[in-house]
């Protein structure tokens, strides 16, 4: 057991004062709970008579598909929402947390889905930063010192001088985590902590925290929507659906059949597309030692060469961070090759209007919102991207028609079951769930079949269901006979879906196997950089 | 100007220092008000105005009161008045800062042409100098040594700025502000205070930048006093990447690159006057296009400052 005093820093102290009616600093993190939580939001009764006990020393997982509430749940808990009715208990006393802030000083801290930390600022001073107090001089030699003190003690370090930008996103998700437990929170909220993490990373920062909730160190309430991670690491589960609890236990006692099911109701989570047996066709995209930069000059892709054939999935899997973004980014026609070249159908392709339209590729990059969007424009608009300039929706070479774009949105968005309260809202202003799936329909749902399908990451941070049904239409567009590119760092993903596996790792392909004969071993070895 | 001819050639070098070190000082102080405004996250063009209106306003306050020193501090004091309109412009919701600035800078000149009619005439007491030549019997370097008082103030004050960013508390809330406005607020702070007070630091620094030049160099008010000092200002925190220090080098540098032409003519080189006199201008440009790049975001741009919000 690993002292209990590393969870004191010099910022723990206020908090120690806090907490001194509970056990006290050194005992277990006290028991949280809530009871009878309801919230409104105008109409939407987002919580019903929700109640949740984090029992001290407890990994207990919070699940429910988008729009169940679980989000809203660990909001009203931190005081960013206020509930409506229902209270807040932390240790035995009843509290009105009215902010992030009071919770804070309460010793329950929160790690969001999206990163709080200042990018251009190193290590050291995104962690004293985040205290609640700072002196009005700041004696950065002291607390590099306490800094790397309490590095020392903790499970996974950070080098404190090293800028934020410069680490990888999930030594970001690691700082995150690292910022709580400096803070001296006892009580950790995660909103699915592992959504950008590798299936290793997530094990290793799922597993430390594992280990610091049995040593009685802290607590640990998860948001996820990963069964695998659940049945691993959480000892107890809390199902949300529609606002409502709709099941809990012990995840020893429940199985992911039942715990889909408590997530969806009882009817089936997803139209599951079996993978057709044809043989994989012709060569469509070559890629020939592809070499391109990154900020800084930095070297990012370097000398990728491979093949897509028709009617199969290529999966390329890697820790993120070693070029997959800029891969695919120089496939969409963002970044410019320095070297080597790309090929779609043996002809030379540039991403350009006019050779996507006639080699029917189509990209769903990842976070589309930003590189498949433009946000304050509508949905009709976003969903014409590919098409506006074509007949119906022009006329005589100009002119578009804003009647036809919208026809065929409205068409699209139920067919792709996007929720927006029209097509005329900016698409800005949807959930990242309903812009995925949005591109997706404007991708897919064009009615023709499509030769070449490059897809990153196409199911980063959408629930079950949407996650069931985005694979497959995927798979239905590979078994029509579309050759797909998957870039994931999902190795799970890879798993369930292509019929070949690349790693990529510092810009390179370093390893290949199809997915029949591929080992996970060898896969994680070369994914770490060992070949 | 000193008399560079007795000396020779070296009349030279020491003209264009002591000529870097008096053009340098509005550049200075504008660039360190800028810098420290745009920390925080937000661009004010409007300095050009401020530094107009911190000219004439000090001007007209050293005239009236006698004391050329009340008279930077009134400089001062419009300019953070101009600073706080501009700030509280920029608080409203949809508000452009770029475009509030650049109707700022304009009617801050206009304002100070208005208001400054009746001062082209009369004299107004100049703010001293300082003698850092007493070691020379050389009248040439004696006169070059004289250093004006407001130049020493910027200088110290830029490792002044550079040591409250890095080290202390209103240092690192200002650049959380600049960097993550939405981790500011997860902090608790108060974005628009502190972008408010940001915006009225650098008004008041170049406020005091346009007092130099009606109170020491030129050392008089009139309508043709500024030459766009304001705006190469915001030029020259791009180039010295948001660090007052380098605001200094940078600025130190304009001055220098502007005195060459001077200089020169001062020991008969009458050949390319006008071009020398565009040195500045060129070496603003060279070191621009040197140090930017197609392909890499600019160094230590604070994230909170685009174009565009």
């Amino acid at each position: 057991m690993m002292d209990p005093r590393a969870l004191s820093s010099p910022a723990a102290r206020p908090i120690r004062a806090a907490a001194a009616r509970d056990p006290g600093p050194l005992g277990p993190p006290p028991a949280l709970s809530a009871a009878g939580i309801t919230k409104r939001f105008g109409p939407l009764l987002a919580l019903d008579d929700v109640s949740l006990r984090l029992a001290p020393g407890s990994f207990h997982a919070l699940l429910g598909e988008n729009g169940a509430g679980k989000s809203t749940l660990v909001k009203c808990i931190m005081g960013y929402h206020p509930a409506d009715a229902g209270e807040v208990r932390v240790g035995d006393a009843a509290l009105s947390i009215r902010s992030p802030r009071e919770a804070q000083s309460l010793g329950i801290g929160m790690v969001y889905q999206h990163f709080t930390l200042v990018m251009n600022m190193t290590v050291a001073e995104n962690l004293v930063l985040a205290r609640p107090s700072l002196p009005l001089v700041i004696d950065w030699r002291k607390e590099r010192e306490a800094i790397r003190a309490f590095m020392a003690r903790m499970p996974f370090r950070i080098d404190p001088e090293r800028t934020v930008r410069e680490l990888a996103t999930g030594e970001k998700q690691k700082l995150e985590i690292l910022k709580q437990l400096y803070l001296g929170s006892r009580i950790l909220l995660l909103d699915e902590p592992t959504s950008v993490l590798t299936p290793a990373e997530a094990d290793e920062v799922l597993g430390m925290l594992r280990r610091m909730a049995d040593e009685q160190r802290i607590s640990v309430l998860m948001i996820s929507h990963k069964f695998r991670e659940v049945m691993a690491f959480a000892d107890e589960v809390t199902v949300l659906r529609r606002g409502r609890v709709a099941g809990r236990g012990k995840a020893r006692d429940l199985t992911p059949a039942a715990m889909a099911e408590m997530m969806v109701g009882a009817q089936p989570a997803h139209v599951s597309a079996a993978r057709g047996d044809a043989p994989a066709g012709e060569p469509v995209l070559r890629i020939v030692g592809l070499a391109a930069t990154a900020g800084r000059g930095r070297r990012a892709l370097d000398g990728v060469t491979l093949t897509v054939r028709r009617g199969e999935i290529v999966g390329i899997a890697g820790v993120s961070g070693n070029g997959q973004e800029e891969l695919v980014e120089v496939l969409a026609g963002q970044r410019a090759a320095r070297e080597g070249a790309v090929l779609v159908h043996g002809e030379p392709y540039g991403a350009g209007r006019e050779q996507t339209r006639a080699h029917r590729v189509r990209c769903l990059p990842e976070e589309p919102l930003r590189n498949a969007c433009v946000p304050a424009m509508s949905v009709a608009e976003n969903l014409g991207f590919r098409v506006f300039d074509r007949p119906p929706f022009t006329a005589l070479r100009f002119g578009v028609s804003r009647a036809a774009l919208r026809r065929s949105a409205e068409r699209l968005v139920a067919e792709y079951a996007v929720k927006t309260p029209s097509v005329d809202a900016p698409i800005g202003r949807l959930s990242g769930g309903n812009v995925q799936r949005a591109v997706l329909a404007r991708e897919l749902g064009s009615g023709e079949d499509i030769e070449l399908l490059i897809a990153a990451n196409p199911c980063f941070g959408l629930d079950f269901a949407a996650v069931a049904e985005i694979r497959s239409r995927i798979l239905l567009a590979r078994n029509r006979g579309t050759a797909v590119l998957l870039v994931s760092a999902d190795l799970d993903e890879i798993f369930a879906m292509a019929d070949r596996v690349l790693v990529m790792s510092e810009g390179r392909i370093v390893h290949e196997s199809p997915i029949a004969s591929a080992d996970v071993a060898a896969i994680g070895r070369a994914m770490a950089g060992h070949r | 100007m000193s008399d560079a001819t007795a000396l020779g050639l070296w009349g030279i070098p020491l003209a264009v220092a002591a000529g870097a070190i008096r053009i340098s000082t509005p550049f200075l102080f504008v660039s360190l008000g800028e810098c420290l405004t745009e920390k925080s996250g937000r661009v004010n063009l409007g300095l050009e105005g401020t530094l107009v209106m911190g000219a004439m306003g000090g001007y007209g306050v050293s005239y009236l009161t006698g004391s050329a020193w009340l008279g930077v501090l009134a400089a001062g004091l419009i300019g953070a008045a101009l600073g706080a309109l501009h700030a509280w412009l920029c608080s409203k919701p949809r508000v452009n800062d770029i475009a509030v600035g650049i109707a700022l800078m304009l009617f801050g000149v206009g304002l100070a042409f208005f208001l400054g009619k009746p001062l082209i005439q009369p004299t107004a007491p100049r703010l001293p100098a300082i003698s850092l030549g007493f070691f020379s019997d050389l009248p040439q370097v004696r006169a070059a040594l004289e250093v004006n008082a407001l130049f020493l103030i910027g200088a110290a004050l830029a490792p002044l700025l550079l040591w409250m960013l890095r080290r202390t508390r209103s240092g690192l809330v200002l650049r959380t502000v600049g960097e993550s406005a939405d981790s500011a607020r997860a902090m608790g702070v108060d974005v628009n205070l502190v972008r408010r007070r940001a915006t009225m630091a650098g008004g008041f620094l170049a406020g005091v930048g346009g007092s130099f030049l009606s109170l020491f160099y030129p050392g008089s008010w009139n309508e043709g006093l500024s030459s766009g000092q304001g705006l190469m200002a915001v030029a020259l925190v791009i180039y010295a990447r948001w660090n007052p220090v380098r605001c200094l080098a940078a600025s130190l540098l304009f001055g220098g690159a502007s005195a060459l032409g001077p200089a020169l003519q001062s020991v008969g080189v009458t050949w390319g006057y006008h071009l020398f006199n565009a040195a500045p201008y060129i070496v603003t440009l060279a070191i621009l296009v040197a140090a930017s790049s197609a392909t890499r975001p600019l160094r230590d741009q604070p994230a909170e400052l685009t174009l565009a919000r």
